[in-house]
């Protein structure tokens, strides 16, 4: 399956499409409103820009002053390859600690790594205590979204899952009472777990510190009440100096979800005093993706998801149609960069319209990006590429083009429902094909240049 | 001095009237003043964006050079049509890396409002159009070539060039509904391959603008009104469109 048979298949329902259209697009809205209360708001995104490129560009170096000071504070540091090595490496740490249920935050890498059904099938439950990855857990499914994981489900079908998994009234949709329930069955895990595993938003190299953002406190209680606290981060999470906080923490709420900052933002300084903690370092792909000139800047990503909620692509057929870990605009560049041929349809599930880029807190060029990702993906031995070297041919001399459209145009006069019917079909199954005008530019103007000026 | 008229390919064979009236509002300026002396090259095809745009872009490239050379001669290159000139303006440096110098053809291509308002300096284009009209914002104009303001940026009120010409018309009105300047989902490749998308995005600006009232739907691409054009004619919508040089030009609406 592609992306534009999925999207056709969310289409399917358009009251259910635009209603997600306009949960996100309220979203979206937010963010407007709280990044125009920054007057520097475009300063900022440069320079976070700008704190990034660098980052990157010494991204080594970095790394390595983050670990000298992360084992400084008392942490334990590990480097994971790929997403086995990482997956691997948690399993070993949990195994030898003895431990059977874990409590997890949000972590985007994790779900990229496929670490809960790894840790499953070693006898490990690990229980997700975000609100709306508990939903998506408790339905067996992926988030449709980076930071709004249940964004695709109406507060009724949470109401029924909750009423079969969790014993609330059937029929109950009220949010409130609906959290009350989902923090009250979340306590008792909380309490139960023996080890917490936590993402990370920001990792500080000049002093080893963890930064992590929620709004629910959860990633709190996660690494504070069991002895064992696990922190997976990509490496790209690393930033230089604690001041560069300051710069991506006033963009990151207000990006995400108009909020002028998480209403936790905890940083970590080495492990509690009678507990563990343990840093996972991944790769997995960034490296190369690191290597790469074009794409580089993809690594920027803070991701807070505005590229999504700004998408009119993503808003109208939903995280799912994306099929890939990490769905929209950024998605729609790393899933493709690790896996062209699974995600090949991705870079042309945009209509270029570069509301993402505009959005986007840290300048990823993320319309370029995709442009380029297309000439990449495009298979030069199918039918595709071989109409398009035949429009070329047609387009790169005036007299081939001028011939080609007088015949379109005569078609589309004398034949028009074989046009709609045939290759147009796409274009003709819900738009009418435009009134063809008797003569070309071409020829108006040279008959207007023989008469002397008037048309 | 000698400005090259830019016509889309697609404008050329199928919207000649478009690349019309903007020759004509182009020579008019003769007439109040200007040293302009235009012309419309007839060797010119196509800047190469449908198959840049689909990734191909081994076959885009013979196309972009060809269209420099044909351009070369010219002071400055106009065209009515936002996402053409953003292909050349901003593109062609993707597509032909190190072979555009500082005084290439392709960083004296205009979008014609914008030649109008920044380059001529031109006040107002005088007119009678007794319409509501809605602008369609269209996407290249306004994040690439930033012809107005963005509803994502935060930035000083930079002018609209194109509402400003039209706001100068006598009579016209301009309307403006909700998500003033979302996608309209045309999108080059994309309406055909992501068609059901395309069309969920299309009826949705088409009826933003239905609902504030917009008699004629107008913008600087033809290529986003001939799919918001082909929606409201199969849905049976009460809205024309027109190109907004033809609107400047001083065309009126056609029968419907």
């Amino acid at each position: 399956m592609t992306h534009p048979q999925r999207a056709a298949e969310f289409l399917r329902d358009p009251a259910r499409a635009a209603w997600h259209d306009g949960a996100l697009w309220f979203i979206r809205e937010k963010r407007d409103a709280a990044s125009l209360q920054v007057e520097e708001w475009e300063e900022l995104r440069a320079l976070a820009a700008a704190i990034k490129a660098h980052t990157l560009d010494g991204l080594a170096g970095y790394l390595e002053q983050f670990e000298r000071n992360a084992r400084a504070l008392g942490a334990a540091v590990h480097w994971a390859r790929d997403a086995r090595e990482h997956n691997e490496i948690v399993h070993g740490l949990l195994r030898e600690a003895g431990v059977t249920r874990v409590v997890k935050s949000k972590s985007m890498l994790t779900e990229e790594c496929g670490l809960n059904p790894f840790l499953a099938r070693h006898g490990i439950e690990v229980t997700d205590t975000d609100l709306g990855e508990r939903i998506v857990q408790l339905r067996g499914e992926p988030p449709s979204h980076i930071v709004l994981p249940a964004i695709h489900l109406k507060k009724e079908e949470v109401g029924e899952l909750f009423a079969e998994r969790l014993g609330t009234e059937p029929g109950l949709s009220d949010p409130t009472r609906l959290t009350e329930a989902a923090r009250h069955s979340l306590r008792e895990r909380f309490l139960a777990a023996q080890a917490g595993i936590t993402g990370v938003n920001f990792a500080v190299a000049e002093t080893g510190g963890i930064t992590v953002c929620t709004n629910e406190g959860n990633a709190d209680l996660g690494a504070s009440l069991p002895p064992l606290h696990i922190a997976c981060m990509g490496i790209e999470k690393v930033i230089p100096r604690v001041a560069d906080l300051g710069v991506f923490l006033r963009l990151l709420a207000r990006s995400a979800t108009g909020q002028a900052i998480t209403a936790y933002t905890s940083h970590f300084q080495g492990p509690r005093p009678d507990g563990a903690l343990h840093i996972v370092l991944v790769d997995n792909g960034r490296s190369t993706i690191a290597a790469d000139r074009t794409h580089a800047r993809s690594l920027a990503c803070i991701r807070c998801g505005a590229c999504m909620n700004t998408c009119p692509v993503y808003r109208r057929t939903g995280g799912y149609s994306y099929a890939a870990t990490i769905p929209g605009p950024i998605g729609s560049i790393l899933e493709p960069l690790r896996d062209p041929e699974r995600h090949g349809s991705l870079p042309f599930a945009c209509s270029l319209c570069g509301s993402c880029r505009d959005v986007c807190p840290v300048k990823i060029d993320l319309d370029d990006q995709l442009l380029a990702l297309r000439a990449t993906v495009a298979d030069p031995r199918s039918a595709k590429t071989r109409a398009m070297r035949g429009l070329a041919w047609v387009l790169s001399d005036p007299v081939r083009l001028e011939r080609a459209g007088a015949l379109g145009r005569s078609l589309l006069r004398l034949l028009p429902g074989v046009v709609a019917q045939g290759r147009f079909n796409a274009w003709a199954r819900n738009r009418d094909l435009p009134d063809p005008p008797p003569k070309s530019f071409r020829q108006l103007h040279a008959e207007r240049q023989r008469t002397g000026g008037a048309p | 001095m000698r400005v090259g008229l830019f016509v889309p390919c697609y404008v050329d064979q199928m919207f000649p009237d478009v690349a019309m009236a903007a020759l004509e509002i182009l020579e008019r300026q003769a007439g109040v003043g200007v040293e302009i002396e235009v012309e419309a090259p007839s060797g010119q095809t196509c800047c190469g964006q449908p198959l840049y745009n689909a990734g191909q872009w081994e076959a885009a490239r013979p196309l972009a050079r060809r269209h420099l050379r044909v351009f070369e001669h010219c002071d400055y290159v106009v065209s009515p049509s936002g996402s053409c000139v953003a292909m050349v303006r901003h593109h062609y440096d993707k597509l032909l890396p190190d072979e555009l110098g500082p005084q290439s053809v392709a960083r004296r291509t205009y979008e014609l409002c914008e030649f109008l308002t920044d380059v001529l300096q031109v006040e107002r284009v005088a007119g009678a159009f007794p319409h509501r009209v809605g602008l369609h914002a269209s996407c290249h104009s306004l994040r690439t070539l930033r012809l107005a303001p963005a509803s994502e940026r935060r930035t000083p009120p930079e002018q609209d060039r194109v509402a400003r010409l039209l706001r100068g018309i006598d009579g016209l009105q301009l309307v403006e509904g909700a998500r003033a300047d979302e996608c309209c989902g045309f999108g080059g490749v994309f309406a055909v391959e992501e068609e059901a998308v395309s069309v969920a995005m299309g009826r949705d600006r088409v009826a933003a603008h239905e609902s504030a009232g917009a008699e004629i739907l107008t913008s600087v691409d033809m290529s986003c009104l001939a799919h918001l054009d082909g929606l409201i004619r199969r849905d049976g919508g009460p809205i024309q469109v027109m190109h907004v040089a033809q609107i400047l030009a001083g065309r009126s609406p056609g029968p419907r």
